[in-house]
């Protein structure tokens, strides 16, 4: 594990995503102290320019503070990134692991069930259950955790195959241990490196559809988010170009610092690479 | 030495820090002359393989010359340009590999693999004069029909036939030097031998120097001129091979003679009577099938095979591989499920066991597997790995801890080595840990699937010996899986020899090597590499 942190420290991939995501947590954190009143609230002219009216990244149409609005917004961001991808990893390795080690029938029901999901574009489904379940934060992140399992359960899948031909988990089998544990404590601790790293995109990719569905009005009302920011200022980007620009490049950096961490994490559990 | 070929001097190669040792090799020091065999010998991380890459500058990126000399016809190969070095690998000086399956392009077809070797050193040459060329060189290695062979892809090809492909791709351009790093050690012994006659008829026929890999000297015996036996990066002993092997005047070397498997005296004897597993008619088709339309293919695993194993007693299962005996070890356990069949166990039928009894049977019934590297979870320290077994069956913790400590320590590898990982130990003290993995539950029963085949021949002689002790020290039966007959001699009571899945022979290992029932039992113990000089060795010995 000392190794692991070793090698992800030693790459340049590594320390620049984890700054950028820890800069990113620091604003979710700080949101509530730097700016204490909602960032629903007019708090100042409308169409004020960045640095005009003391609001350094300006004011939206209704003269809400982009900078507020961009603070708490990564608090919306990162809480559905990441529960939207625990929900994904759940579903996607828990069915990877029964398909994967039992194979046979119960494979072949599993991945055709996986496969109907594959089929429908992921950001229609999403769209279609956010719509038909109300738009909440819950119910935002159970649709992108509903329509980013499929990948997750394919590749667990592979991986468990794999793994569980190996001879030790034959081994294990022959010292009479419980199927649970064999599969829980010899199959997915050796399978699990990619499976951390393609996790660790999901969220990235968990935050893109977010901000899609907040831009097209879909996302919870009661809270700021990035996406919901370039949705309304989109209008008038001739005009006001900081309304969506700064939002913007809160997504960009975020998704940036999450895909760093997550190559630099696929290098460092690979101990054929973090070794040489 | 003047007519010298290729003339090794002084080498050294240093290992990246924190190797196990500073230098790959050092002070090594040997000729090649012209129309001779040498044969490198020693054990693995020897630096034998290293000794060769040095040659042809195939060395792994962070291991550095050090010093010496490397002279190929007078001009030195540690300071040749890239183009130069270039025109010489597969020109002037070529090499073959262990691993036929992995040194050719999987989607190529054969006949075009060997020619684009010949068109690259000789852009000249027209197409058609190419692939006469090929052909007449498929000849020469002794594959069939070449015309046909020729338009193959690898895959279609046995072992045996992609050895040839890649000997013919190594003589496709005269080579003066023919380097072979372990050719045959992936081979069955029947394809060992035929690989080990073609080589050395060609290099009698070209006139080659030839500088020959290997770890078995057995197969030195067989095909050297002379020796050089390496130990830990330095040359131990060199000279003709009649006299290194006849009187080798170092320890190590005669510990590496002495520790080569299956001379002796037959150590089989007649067991116990009461018979504790017993196997009727057990029957394995393997049927694969490309996608949903494809043609079926039908590989017969076991064709009614039939033995009872008797308490007390070893038997030993010899074949080749692809003959079937891995998957009888397989069936036994219930890894894999035989087609129909009985197989007894104390006379209860462990086809029809279900969960728990199933459970109760593996207890009295482990295995020990062949890969000491892929049968540990790598992730687990050998301690949990070992515990894991009594704690399933009710054990505590702490009385499964005390079971690891006790046996790691029998099979010699000291109580400390619990909290240590599988990577921090050696091939031969992996397979301890397998032992001692396998005998924690107390099992009456241990199967060893090719136990020590992966193993160096003096580290294969202890865990035999191992094996032995414990075999009489707790009464175990043994049923060993193998496909070297010298190791099945060393420990077998009783011997099945299979072949396709088939029983062709089954006798006590006395009366199988004495006289020989199956002619394919004759082929597969003509074929043991050395078996002359072994037995000539033996013959003056007894004097």
């Amino acid at each position: 594990m000392r190794d692991v942190i070793k090698a992800f420290f030693n790459r340049p991939t590594g320390w620049i995503g984890i700054t950028l995501l820890a800069l990113v947590c620091l604003m979710a954190v700080l949101a509530p102290v730097v700016y204490p009143t909602s960032p629903w609230e007019m708090t100042g002219p409308p169409f004020a320019r960045p640095g005009d009216a003391g609001m350094v990244l300006g004011a939206d149409t209704l003269g809400r503070d982009i900078a507020s609005g961009v603070m708490h917004g990564a608090r919306v961001s990162l809480l559905i990134g990441i529960a939207s991808t625990l929900a994904a990893l759940l579903i996607g390795v828990t069915l990877g692991c029964i398909a994967g080690y039992f194979g046979g029938w119960v494979d072949t029901v599993i991945v055709r069930f996986t496969e109907i999901f594959q089929t429908i574009p992921n950001f229609v489904l999403a769209i279609l259950l956010v719509a038909i379940l109300t738009p909440s934060i819950a119910t935002i992140i159970l649709a992108i955790g509903i329509v980013s399992w499929p990948p997750l359960a394919r590749l667990t899948r592979a991986q468990v195959m794999t793994v569980s031909t190996r001879e030790f988990v034959q081994a294990a089998r022959c010292q009479g241990q419980s199927t649970a544990s064999i599969v829980l404590r010899h199959v997915l601790p050796n399978a699990i490196s990619p499976i951390i790293v393609a996790g660790s995109l999901t969220v990235a990719t968990a935050i893109l559809i977010e901000a899609a569905l907040s831009f097209l009005g879909l996302g919870d009302p009661n809270f700021m988010s990035w996406g919901f920011m370039i949705g309304s200022g989109r209008t008038v980007i001739r005009q006001a170009w900081w309304m969506s620009v700064f939002p913007g490049l809160a997504i960009l950096l975020t998704v940036i610092a999450i895909n760093l961490v997550g190559e630099a994490l696929n290098d460092a559990l690979n101990p054929r690479i973090s070794r040489a | 030495m003047t007519d010298a070929l290729l003339s090794i001097r002084d080498l050294a190669l240093d290992l990246p820090h924190g190797g196990d040792r500073a230098r790959a090799v050092d002070r090594v020091s040997f000729d090649i002359a012209a129309n001779e065999i040498v044969c490198l010998v020693g054990e693995s991380g020897s630096g034998k393989s290293m000794t060769a890459h040095a040659i042809l500058g195939l060395l792994p990126p962070k291991v550095t010359v050090a010093g010496g000399e490397i002279s190929f016809r007078g001009e030195n190969l540690l300071r040749v340009s890239n183009a130069q070095r270039r025109s010489l690998r597969g020109g002037a000086i070529s090499m073959i590999f262990q691993e036929p399956l992995t040194a050719l392009n999987p989607v190529m077809r054969v006949g075009d693999q060997v020619a684009e070797a010949i068109f690259t050193h000789d852009p000249s040459v027209a197409k058609v004069q190419g692939e006469e060329r090929v052909a007449t060189l498929f000849g020469q290695v002794g594959l069939p029909d070449p015309p046909s062979i020729a338009r193959a892809y690898p895959f279609q090809l046995s072992g045996g036939q992609r050895q040839r492909v890649m000997i013919a791709m190594a003589l496709a351009n005269n080579p003066s030097l023919l380097i072979a790093d372990e050719p045959t050690t992936a081979l069955d012994v029947t394809t060992q031998r035929q690989i080990l006659d073609l080589l050395k008829s060609l290099q009698r026929d070209r006139g080659m120097g030839v500088l020959f890999i290997t770890h078995d000297i057995g197969v030195v015996a067989d095909i050297a001129d002379r020796v050089v036996v390496l130990r830990e990066g330095q040359v131990v002993e060199q000279g003709p091979a009649q006299a290194v092997l006849g009187a080798p005047t170092e320890a190590y070397t005669r510990m590496l003679l002495d520790a080569v498997p299956g001379r002796g005296s037959i150590k089989g004897r007649h067991g116990g009577e009461a018979p504790l597993l017993e196997v009727r008619g057990l029957d394995k088709t393997f049927v694969t099938r490309q996608g949903l339309l494809g043609k079926e293919r039908r590989v017969v695993a076991a064709d009614g095979v039939s033995f009872t194993l008797n308490k007390g007693d070893t038997l030993a299962v010899v074949g080749e591989s692809g003959s079937g005996k891995s998957t009888l070890a397989r069936m036994v356990l219930r890894l894999i499920e035989s087609d129909s069949g009985d197989i007894l166990f104390k006379g209860a039928n462990v086809r029809n066991m279900a969960r728990e009894p199933l459970r109760q049977f593996r207890r009295r019934a482990q295995i020990v597997f062949q890969d000491p590297y892929a049968s540990l979870d790598p992730r687990l320290r050998v301690g949990e790995s070992i515990l894991r077994g009594p704690t399933s069956f009710g054990a505590t913790r702490a009385e499964g801890l005390a079971i690891a400590r006790r046996w790691l320590d029998r099979v010699g590898l000291g109580a400390t080595a619990i909290d240590r990982f599988p990577h921090e130990f050696s091939g031969g003290q992996r397979q301890r840990i397998c032992i001692a993995r396998a005998l924690a539950l107390a099992p009456e029963l241990l199967i060893a699937d090719e136990a020590v085949s992966a193993l160096d021949v003096s580290v294969q002689a202890q865990i035999l010996e191992l094996l032995g002790e414990l075999k009489s020290e707790f009464g175990l039966s043994m049923l060993f899986i193998t496909h070297d007959l010298r190791v099945a001699r060393e420990i077998a009571d009783r011997i099945i020899v299979m072949q396709r899945g088939r029983i062709v022979e089954q006798s006590a290992t006395a009366a199988l090597f004495d006289a020989p029932q199956a002619d394919y039992t004759r082929q597969l113990l003509d074929a043991v590499p050395g078996r002359s000089f072994f037995a000539a060795r033996l013959e003056s010995n007894n004097i």
